[in-house]
């Protein structure tokens, strides 16, 4: 049954692959793009991975298409039609399709109790994390714990991404420095969002509390079920972005100000990164928890909790503040 | 002292990684750079330390969280993984020692903070990249470094650098997604992400299909980054229209911390692994690396702006680098290693020479440099002294990569030959290619109209010389640079049947 709906999900992706690949539309691939995303979460469901599909859902299907709109509204809706690397490109891509087609023949089958990936560091983790941590979901103990640096990588990635585009996107001409700040109370009174379209309006207004407290139950029931900062702080990020286009921007930044989005993005990476510290000064290595607490369990467990508080925090701060960005730019 | 020297490893990306998300709150105007140079000084002491750890033959290793090596992330630094340490965070002070001015000229005070904090980022990524004993963990530091180069190449004032870091941007992305196509084929068959980990499973594996497919993809997407000549065409204009502080700081570096992993993961797991794998990297690249020289060299010849004449010899000299290690040999590769090392300074100093040009003249054709010999005496005797260095004459460290290349030729008879041509006819096309600046500047009379302009500022300009000076030091005394290359050579070559 599961090859069945793997099959049929896989025939869809392609089929949406290449219709957005063939579209000139660019509205309409990102609405693709966002179709894309979640039959990529269902299939990573399907393969018992739900704490990647929630990630996918939530960022891959949320956020990005959300975000790919606010900068689709800075720019043409149809792509200028660029025939000259046409050829090339479909030669790398389908080279480097044919070669990880090649490599992964008659090898290691789906599902193989025996593969290599089954036999090594993974019995490790399903056997170690009940004494270590004792939290019955195992992804979160490897994300959070066992290789807990990668996700401090990750999520410096994430803030450097914000960094990347505050700073960017921050930049205007010199000149217009002083005409632009004259204008932004003129201009931010429109901004309305969806003031005046009362259904929309109403039916979204039901919908932001539920998504901020789900996104709180997925960000501190991580150890527990499938979740933790990542998709935490994309959930909330989606509903406050959704309180931006119903009642526009500027209300959004009422609630959650510039200064609020900076402290947060900051504030997370602060915080897992000082989680690390503290446990250096307490005598183990940069990262470990077990010095956290008297009991190392408990320990670990806080840890967990900390760190994927600040995952959370900067994820979140990172992605509005990004929606705000973008959100600003036709300001001047 | 003791206590904190186990955790070096962890510190020397911990300082600059976590300084960050305070550097981004500093709002004073200058303390942004203040903190983030002092923040890059202590890294780059880290590294001094971590260094002498190596050459007093201790083995460097940690584990993250406190979980042991093949569950846990583990880190390590060896003779090779220190001189790149040495390299990136020398590049990173000396660069944002002199990055003052020119930023200030730049970029407005309100986003100086982001700008400091993308620049550590992407130190802390580069330095994370060099101390990881771990596959994945490499991509994540890779993606660190890559953002923000990105964001740091495309924050000048020049505008014609966002297409430019457009097109590294797309090329840098399928260049990493490569590596992590390459590291999710091995973990397919050996199960493991930690390296050494992955060096002892990867003999057992009997089906070579996967590992063969991963060691091109990886090769191929480290060639993409690391600008490997068919592969470069994302970098002279990258290198061009960056801040002169960034070009400072990335030409010394990036480049050469995707052939450290290039000749790291192609010595240590494929060369074992594979057969008659080095019999095919040689093939493979050995081409690639003449024709870098010869071409890459070529267009330099013809350039006319200072900043992509510069950038080309980069390509070049990532020639020099690669034809070292595509022999296979003991000397070859100390070569290889000793190249990046002298490379750096040579392309330091040189890059630092610009700078001080760039704060008084409107562009930098060397048209536009007519007599400024005259008005910027100094800086351009740097110019001198630094290109004399990049050329390789006997003194200079750049001397000291070429006569190892040399060597390391000689061993090999007929094709030796061939190839010590090569490298003379790189090193005479170097000559023609600086000394089309050096006439320009000194023997042509200044341009009608031109403003007298002076000298560079101090600052910028003992920097300047201490780059210089010390690419004299490495050539006269190379004791650090050989000791470190030879022990890497030995270390790659170990794993060699």
């Amino acid at each position: 049954m599961t090859v069945f709906f793997g099959v049929f999900l896989l025939t869809l992706l392609l089929i949406v692959a290449i219709a957005m690949v063939r579209t000139d539309n660019l509205f309409v691939a990102v609405m693709l793009g966002g179709i894309f995303s979640l039959l990529m979460a269902t299939i990573f469901f399907l393969l018992d991975a739900p704490d990647v599909a929630l990630t996918e859902a939530a960022v891959g299907a949320g956020v990005s298409t959300v975000l790919y709109l606010a900068a689709l509204a800075l720019t043409a809706e149809r792509e200028k039609i660029h025939t000259v690397h046409q050829i090339k490109a479909l030669v790398v891509v389908t080279t480097t399709a044919l070669l990880v087609i090649f490599a992964t023949f008659d090898n290691v089958q789906f599902g193989d109790p025996t593969a290599p990936v089954h036999v090594h560091v993974g019995p490790w983790y399903l056997e170690n994390t009940q004494r270590y941590m004792d939290i019955p979901n195992v992804v979160t103990a490897i994300l959070g714990s066992f290789r807990g640096y990668d996700t401090l990588g990750e999520l410096f990635v994430v803030f450097t991404a914000g960094i990347g585009v505050l700073f960017l996107l921050g930049a205007r001409p010199k000149k217009d420095t002083e005409a632009a700040e004259t204008l932004i109370p003129q201009q931010s009174e429109t901004s309305e969002g969806l003031r005046n379209y009362l259904i929309p309006r109403l039916t979204g207004r039901l919908l932001v509390p539920i998504i901020l407290l789900f996104g709180l139950y997925v960000q501190f029931h991580g150890e527990y079920s499938p979740g933790g900062g990542f998709q935490a702080g994309a959930i909330i990020a989606t509903g406050i972005i959704l309180y931006a286009l119903l009642e526009g921007e500027a209300a959004a930044l009422r609630v959650v100000p510039q200064w609020m989005l900076m402290a947060l993005m900051a504030g997370g990476a602060l915080l897992y990164g000082m989680v690390g510290i503290v446990g250096m000064l307490l005598g183990g290595q940069f990262l470990d928890y077990s010095v956290l607490a008297d009991n190392p369990v408990v320990g670990q467990q806080v840890g967990i909790l900390l760190i994927e508080l600040g995952v959370g925090m900067t994820v979140s701060g990172v992605l509005l503040s990004i929606f705000h960005a973008f959100a600003a730019r036709d300001k001047y | 002292m003791s206590a904190w020297a186990q955790h070096l490893p962890a510190l020397q990306v911990g300082v600059p990684l976590l300084t960050t998300p305070i550097i981004v709150l500093l709002r004073p105007h200058g303390l942004a750079w203040a903190a983030a140079t002092l923040t890059s000084c202590f890294t780059f002491f880290i590294a001094v330390m971590l260094t002498l750890a190596v050459l007093d033959g201790q083995q460097v290793q940690y584990s993250m969280g406190g979980w042991p090596a093949p569950h846990g992330i583990a880190l390590s630094v060896d003779a090779f993984s220190a001189i790149l340490l040495l390299i990136v965070t020398g590049a990173s002070t000396v660069a944002l020692l002199a990055a003052r001015q020119i930023v200030n000229a730049e970029i407005e005070a309100s986003r100086q903070p982001l700008f400091y904090t993308a620049w550590l980022l992407a130190l802390a990524g580069f330095v994370g990249i060099l101390v990881s004993a771990d596959a994945f963990n490499i991509f994540v530091f890779m993606e660190i470094s890559s953002l923000a180069s990105y964001v740091l190449i495309a924050g000048g004032s020049d505008r014609r650098a966002l297409p430019a870091v457009f097109k590294y941007l797309v090329m840098g992305t399928i260049g990493a997604t490569f590596y992590l196509i390459g590291i999710g084929l091995i973990y397919l068959m050996t199960g493991t992400l930690n390296l050494a980990d992955m060096e002892v499973r990867i003999r057992e594996v009997s089906d070579q299909k996967p590992i063969l497919v991963a060691a091109g993809f990886i090769t191929i997407g480290l060639a993409l980054k690391a600008a490997v000549f068919p592969l470069h065409l994302w970098l002279p204009n990258a290198y061009t229209y960056a801040p002169v502080p960034v070009t400072v700081f990335l030409a010394a570096c990036s480049t050469k911390v995707s052939l450290y992993l290039l000749l790291r993961f192609d010595f240590f797991l494929f060369q074992p692994n594979l057969l008659n794998h080095n019999i095919q990297f040689s093939y493979f690249i050995m081409p690639l690396a003449i024709l870098a020289i010869l071409a890459a060299s070529s267009l330099a010849m013809i350039e006319r702006n200072l900043k992509r004449l510069l950038a080309y010899s980069s390509i070049a000299q990532v020639g020099y680098i690669l034809l070292g290690a595509s022999l296979v040999s003991l000397i070859g590769l100390t070569a290889s290693v000793i190249h990046m090392f002298n490379h750096a300074l040579a392309k330091a100093a040189l890059f630092l020479c610009v700078a001080c040009l760039a704060t008084r003249c409107v562009n930098l054709r060397i048209d536009s440099l007519r007599g400024v010999a005259k008005q910027m005496p100094w800086t351009m005797a740097a110019f001198l002294l630094a290109g004399l260095s990049l050329i390789g004459v006997p003194g200079t460290a750049g001397f000291i990569s070429k006569w190892y290349l040399i060597t390391a030729a000689l061993d090999e008879g007929l094709l030796g030959v061939g190839l010590i041509v090569v490298v003379a006819a790189g090193s005479l096309m170097a000559v023609y290619y600086l000394w089309r600046v050096i006439e320009v500047a000194y023997f042509d009379k200044t341009n009608e109209g031109t403003k007298i302009v002076g000298e560079a500022p101090l600052g910028i300009l003992v920097v300047c010389w201490l780059v210089v000076l010390s690419n004299y030091y490495f050539g006269l005394a190379p004791w650090l640079s050989t000791t470190l290359s030879s022990a890497a050579a030995q270390i790659l070559l170990g794993q060699v049947p």
